[in-house]
């Protein structure tokens, strides 16, 4: 981790600490918007770390971004910070300005196609995008569209379409957009791939999954240690001592396996890098919750307890921008197509 | 409380010049051997594989130079084990001599003993076993019961090792003995010995392993005699060397790599275009692969900045070693073959090869148990 790095963990992690409080979690469930973090996060510098310091940003890389969005996921903040970042970054990449305030991206499907058409200086969307995160709540969305064959990013503020709310299992938003000739409010040739939003997409759930496993961790060995049984801490018991080394595994792995994709997006060529953190963040998502829970109790079963904040959106973020099973096989095609003497080779490919 | 930190780990351009080179000599020196024997990896025993490497000053890498090392960096050392267990190299015949022996010698030896053995093992003329399980302390090592007394200049030792694996073809032996009986303080009193195994009073019987192989040894000392400056490090201190030891064991590569022969004899079997499930099985597997070695490497990393990473080793290991167990099982549920020992094709006969000796993946430089039992530690519940 770079000196901005540190920086930016230090100054979200201290804002989160202050801000994402219980009551701010379940005021957020129930629909309002937590205007006074996002923000502090805005003031703090924390929402554009990869745009230039000429645009407003922070000047970053992805290995900086990395420690905002695993922050953001270890405090289950309810704002779209992460899915910012990536927003931020595209419009960056095409040379377009970013706009002040909570942005988020779309199509967030892979098999979900939106097109983009020329009219006069400008042009219009059409097509339908489903459970795009903060899709009506968002001041923007930054689509990735086709213009024939080129990949366009056009940038469309909030209302342009017609709006279908709905929302995750962690309730967040997740709206269905249909724009019908909605008019974009700029627009550039992409200089990323066609589906650039499901692959950075896929990466920020992989490190929001990382951060929610490392609170998973923290909450169950805290409440293993002050849970008492038979007349003991229950951590005391093998039995709950050897689930929870098996749930720092996963966190660990999950952990090094999202920073690892982050590093390589700044090296260029994140897709198998992206592919494998999704997929081992995905596993041990549904099996380190599994364990968290166990650990729990009957009382992290309920919703006065905080260990569902996490858990509910480890379920629902595994699912999103590509599933393990559609990750495994992107990375499978892969390495089968290259074959067997190009395994290693590439997995030590720096 | 602590939650480990895995560091994300660069290998310097030094570590990457020499991997290329480490590649060109693997691939003249293993040619187009078939992957069932590249899946024995480590645990094939070749001396005049072991002996080549050591003309290339590849065994000690780390080593000073007046013991015949090459004062190169732990990284490129890591750089140089993981493509030996990539290309399934039989490396079993320096592999406890480069890895423990000669490190324990370095740390704990004296002069005489540094010079005697270290140059040796560094050609690739030296082999070593270890021994330390007995027929009653597995696990639970510090119970161990042979006893070295002193007498006339050195000790004589009476019991027995187990497990003791290339014993019939190794040397030497650093074995853990006890030289004295501390009531209620059985970490007392253990002090660790260079062995030869040649010496009179020590007997070694094979213990056959479950696939019919012969690795294991039952070796029984009767009065064997080893003089005074055969021990290694002071009297009585042999638990904490041999705590230090066992770390290097759990750091390593070997940790996750085991079956990954079986893993390139499925990319072989699949073929370029596989059906979506064998795709998603390929994909998961790989994507476990990249994971472990970020992991492995970020401990080899934390070991050449001089940290003690015994916590994240213990993880990694643990980690690895369940991964390595799986590759046989997802194979097994993907493909409808059978695994075989003498027919069939690759896949079929590393597949055979590797589900026989998975069990062991998770018992052998301390068990699965044991190593849950020291990441609970750290993470404060014990």
């Amino acid at each position: 981790m770079g000196e901005l790095g540190r920086l930016l963990s230090d100054t979200v992690t201290r804002l989160f600490n202050n801000l994402v409080t219980k009551e701010l979690i379940e005021s957020a469930e129930k629909g309002a918007w937590p205007d006074k973090l996002w923000r502090a996060l805005e003031e703090g510098g924390l929402t554009l770390p990869l745009v230039p310091e000429a645009h407003g940003g922070a000047g970053g890389a992805w290995a900086d971004a990395h420690t905002v969005v695993r922050a953001a996921g270890k405090h289950t903040a309810p704002v779209p910070l992460a899915e910012t970042i990536v927003a931020g970054w595209l419009l960056g990449q095409a040379g377009l300005d970013v706009p002040m305030g909570p942005l988020t991206i779309a199509p967030v499907h892979r098999d979900e196609r939106l097109r983009f058409a020329r009219a006069g200086g400008g042009g219009t969307l059409h097509g339908t995008a489903t459970r795009v995160p903060w899709g009506a709540t968002a001041g923007h969305v930054v689509i990735v569209a086709e213009d024939g064959a080129t990949p366009v990013v056009a940038l469309v503020a909030r209302g342009a379409g017609r709006v279908t709310a709905d929302r995750s299992l962690a309730l967040e938003p997740r709206d269905t957009l249909v724009f019908d000739g909605a008019p974009v409010v700029a627009a550039a040739p992409a200089r990323v791939a066609p589906d650039a939003v499901v692959l950075y997409g896929a990466m920020i759930r992989a490190a929001q999954m990382a951060g929610a496993l490392e609170s998973l961790l923290e909450q169950s060995a805290r409440y293993a240690t002050e849970r008492k049984q038979f007349g003991k801490p229950i951590g005391n018991f093998q039995a709950i001592q050897h689930n929870l080394a098996l749930l720092a595994g996963h966190v660990a792995a999950a952990g090094i396996a999202a920073e690892h994709a982050f590093v390589a997006a700044d090296r260029g060529e994140p897709r198998l890098a992206v592919a494998a953190a999704k997929v081992r963040a995905g596993e041990a998502a549904g099996l380190g919750a599994g364990i968290a829970h166990q650990v729990h109790g009957a009382i992290g079963f309920t919703y006065e307890h905080s260990l569902h904040f996490a858990t509910r959106r480890l379920w629902s973020w595994r699912a999103e921008f590509g599933s393990e099973s559609q990750w495994a096989q992107v990375l499978g095609r892969a390495i089968a197509a290259r074959g067997a003497n190009q395994l290693w080779p590439d997995l030590t490919m720096r | 409380m602590s939650v480990f930190h895995f560091e994300l780990r660069d290998l310097p351009p030094e570590a990457e010049a020499f991997r290329d080179e480490v590649r060109v000599f693997l691939r003249e020196a293993l040619g187009t051997r078939p992957t069932v024997r590249r899946a024995r990896s480590w645990g094939g025993f070749d001396p005049e594989f072991s002996r080549k490497l050591g003309a290339r000053g590849w065994i000690g890498l780390t080593w000073p130079k007046k013991y015949g090392g090459q004062e190169r960096s732990f990284l490129e050392r890591y750089v140089l084990l993981e493509e030996l267990l990539a290309a399934g190299a039989p490396a079993g015949a320096h592999w406890v001599a480069e890895r423990q022996s000669g490190p324990l010698l370095l740390r704990f030896g004296t002069e005489a003993q540094r010079e005697r053995f270290l140059p040796a093992i560094a050609r690739g003329e030296l082999s070593f076993a270890i021994g330390m399980s007995e027929p009653d302390s597995g696990s639970d090592l510090a119970s161990i019961r042979t006893r070295a007394v002193r007498k006339d200049g050195g000790y004589v030792v009476n019991g027995t090792k187990v497990w003791t694996s290339n014993a019939h073809r190794s040397q030497y032996a650093i074995a853990l003995f006890r030289t004295a009986v501390v009531p209620d303080k059985k970490h007392e009193g253990l002090s660790q010995f260079l062995v030869d195994l040649k010496s009179p009073g020590i007997t070694i019987r094979p213990i056959i392993n479950l696939a019919g192989s012969h690795d294991f040894n039952e070796v029984v000392f009767q009065d064997a005699f080893v003089p005074e400056d055969m021990r290694v490090g002071g009297d009585g201190d042999g638990w904490k060397q041999v705590t230090t030891e066992l770390a290097f064991e759990r750091s390593g590569p070997e940790r996750y790599l085991s079956s990954i022969a079986l893993v390139l004899a499925l990319i072989e079997h699949v073929g370029a275009d596989p059906d979506p499930r064998a795709a998603e099985v390929l994909g998961r597997l790989t994507a476990q692969l990249m994971t472990l070695r970020q992991m492995s490497l970020s401990v080899a990393g934390m070991l050449q900045a001089g940290q003690n990473p015994n916590l994240e080793a213990a993880v990694v290991k643990d980690v690895g070693t369940t991964f390595e167990q799986s590759v046989p099982e997802v194979v097994h549920a993907l493909m409808d073959i059978e695994p075989t020992i003498d027919t069939g094709g690759d896949l079929q006969q590393t597949l055979g090869y590797l589900v026989q000796r998975a069990p062991s993946f998770s018992l052998r430089g301390g068990t699965r148990e044991v190593l849950r039992g020291i990441i609970a530690r750290g993470l404060g519940l014990r």
